[in-house]
């Protein structure tokens, strides 16, 4: 049984359609990278997925469960679901620890000294010890996003959700952003990745989907899909990485 | 010149009045302010909330409804006169209430701000960005806990500044509520010059109070303001270190 189903996933931004059906599985313990161009409806369909965005017909299935029937606690479900953005959107007005134990105090009802330790272990984990008390405005790009990443590690995610988490840094923050997530992926914790990032993609996912025009043009282990596209959409993407 | 000897004899002989005057619009303009924070930190929440293609039929009808209502609250207070308010709650409400002028005026000032305070609050929320409550959204936060905890902590710093301003304006406009006998300093300042004749001299005189007390008000905000704006520089002692060095190398 596949810890997330999409079926048949369709999201319209009024007369645009941004997903013309959308069907995929996301295995416990995999690591998806999504790539495609720009406007493909990669991060929509990511945003799909913890609810972000709504989507208009078809089904998001986690733990063989509708995430969108009315008896789900939406809330509860995307604490389950961790997602780390491409701005950081640390909140501005707190320090790096009280960013990373704010939800599990008030969501999931844990003790100030329980969070805190959570969030101190996956501080360490990312390197940012030191700043636990700084305030998160701070931060650089990088150490920001490395503090995003261990706030939604603080929730104890099943799965965890990346969209094109290094596009607004430089090259080095990059690396020490990717360094983080590939340690996270030998963990064998569940990520579905949104990124222009080919290498990180080829290296760590173990599954690639290429998104075009709102759909799934192709997929499948990133050696075959990289070396021997069989799409000429996909071909003609890859040519230009 | 004369003119200055004047205002400075009647201050001296009616400094009493003009104090007490003074007192009262501080209090009433002070807590005026602060209570119409608080209405206006509800309405502009209310009139945050958004109509989600998800809500019920019965859910978007109710959210449209408040919003209407709170629309016709914004619409009233901003449209009338404080002045006409002034008369009119006070008038209408005395056989309810029986109040003193004062507690009218506090009142009156309150909801008066309240509405423009619900403006200022929700276009400090609108200036938070959206990534904010998204990010508060999937860990898993209510909507409500984003709103208290992440957005509107943040609104009120941005909107700051113009939180301020109602409370200048607040301890000019409170002068208006002379017309119901509320005994602030244009009302202590009219019966001064009324008795002694003289209203040049003491009208001077309560320009200059007005004066000091926006003045001094200002001042003091902007402190606040500066305050609230510098982010504590908590670098961990590495960083900090690092900075010395680095300039111990550069003068050698």
């Amino acid at each position: 049984m596949p810890l997330i189903k999409i079926e048949n996933l369709h999201k319209k931004f009024g007369n645009l359609e941004v997903l013309k059906g959308i069907n995929f599985d996301i295995n416990k313990g995999s690591v998806v990278c999504l790539i495609g161009s720009s406007g493909s409806g990669k991060s929509t369909m990511l945003r799909c997925i913890n609810q972000l965005e709504t989507f208009d017909s078809g089904d998001i299935l986690f733990n063989d469960k509708s995430i969108v029937d009315k008896n789900a606690n939406i809330n509860k479900y995307r604490s389950k679901v961790g997602m780390v953005f491409q701005s950081f959107n640390l909140f501005n007005n707190m320090t790096v620890l009280k960013n990373c134990t704010l939800a599990q105090v008030k969501v999931l009802n844990r003790s100030n000294e329980e969070a805190k330790e959570k969030a101190l272990f996956f501080l360490k984990k990312v390197g940012l010890l030191n700043f636990a008390n700084a305030n998160a405005s701070t931060l650089s790009g990088g150490q920001k996003q490395r503090v995003a990443i261990a706030r939604a590690l603080c929730m104890d995610p099943e799965v965890l959700l990346f969209d094109e988490p290094t596009s607004s840094l430089d090259p080095e923050m990059v690396q020490e952003v990717l360094s983080v997530m590939k340690s996270l992926a030998n963990d064998g914790l569940t990520m579905i990745v949104v990124t222009h990032e080919m290498g990180f993609a080829q290296e760590v996912a173990n599954h690639v989907v290429f998104m075009d025009k709102g759909i799934i043009v192709e997929e499948g282990h990133p050696d075959e899909l990289f070396n021997n596209p069989k799409n000429s959409r996909t071909k003609e993407f890859l040519n230009h990485m | 010149m004369e003119l200055i000897t004047n205002a400075f004899e009647i201050f001296t002989k009616y400094y009493p009045s003009f104090i007490l005057g003074a007192k009262f619009t501080l209090i009433i303009a002070f807590s005026g302010t602060i209570i119409g924070l608080f209405i206006g930190l509800f309405i502009g929440g209310i009139r945050a909330i958004k109509v989600e293609s998800t809500d019920s039929f019965v859910a978007r009808l109710f959210k449209k409804f408040i919003y209407i209502l709170t629309e016709i609250y914004i619409a009233v207070f901003r449209g009338t006169p404080m002045m006409v308010q002034a008369m009119f709650i006070y008038y209408a409400l005395k056989p309810v209430f029986n109040w003193e002028p004062i507690v009218a005026g506090i009142f009156i000032v309150s909801i008066n701000t309240g509405a423009y305070m619900s403006e200022i609050i929700r276009s400090g929320i609108q200036s938070v960005d959206k990534g904010q409550s998204e990010a508060a959204r999937s860990l898993g936060m209510s909507s409500m806990q984003t709103m208290m905890l992440v957005v509107l902590p943040q609104a009120i710093k941005n909107s700051f500044p113009s939180i301020g301003n109602e409370f200048i304006v607040n301890i000019k406009d409170s002068s208006v509520l002379n017309v119901i006998a509320v005994t602030e300093l244009y009302f202590q300042t009219s019966s001064i010059a009324g008795s002694i004749f003289k209203f040049e001299e003491t009208f001077f005189v309560s320009a200059l109070i007005y004066l000091v007390l926006t003045y001094t008000t200002s001042i003091i905000l902007r402190f606040i303001e500066k305050r609230m704006n510098n982010t504590k520089t908590s670098y961990p002692s590495s960083q900090t270190i690092d900075y010395v060095v680095n300039l111990e190398t550069e003068t050698l």
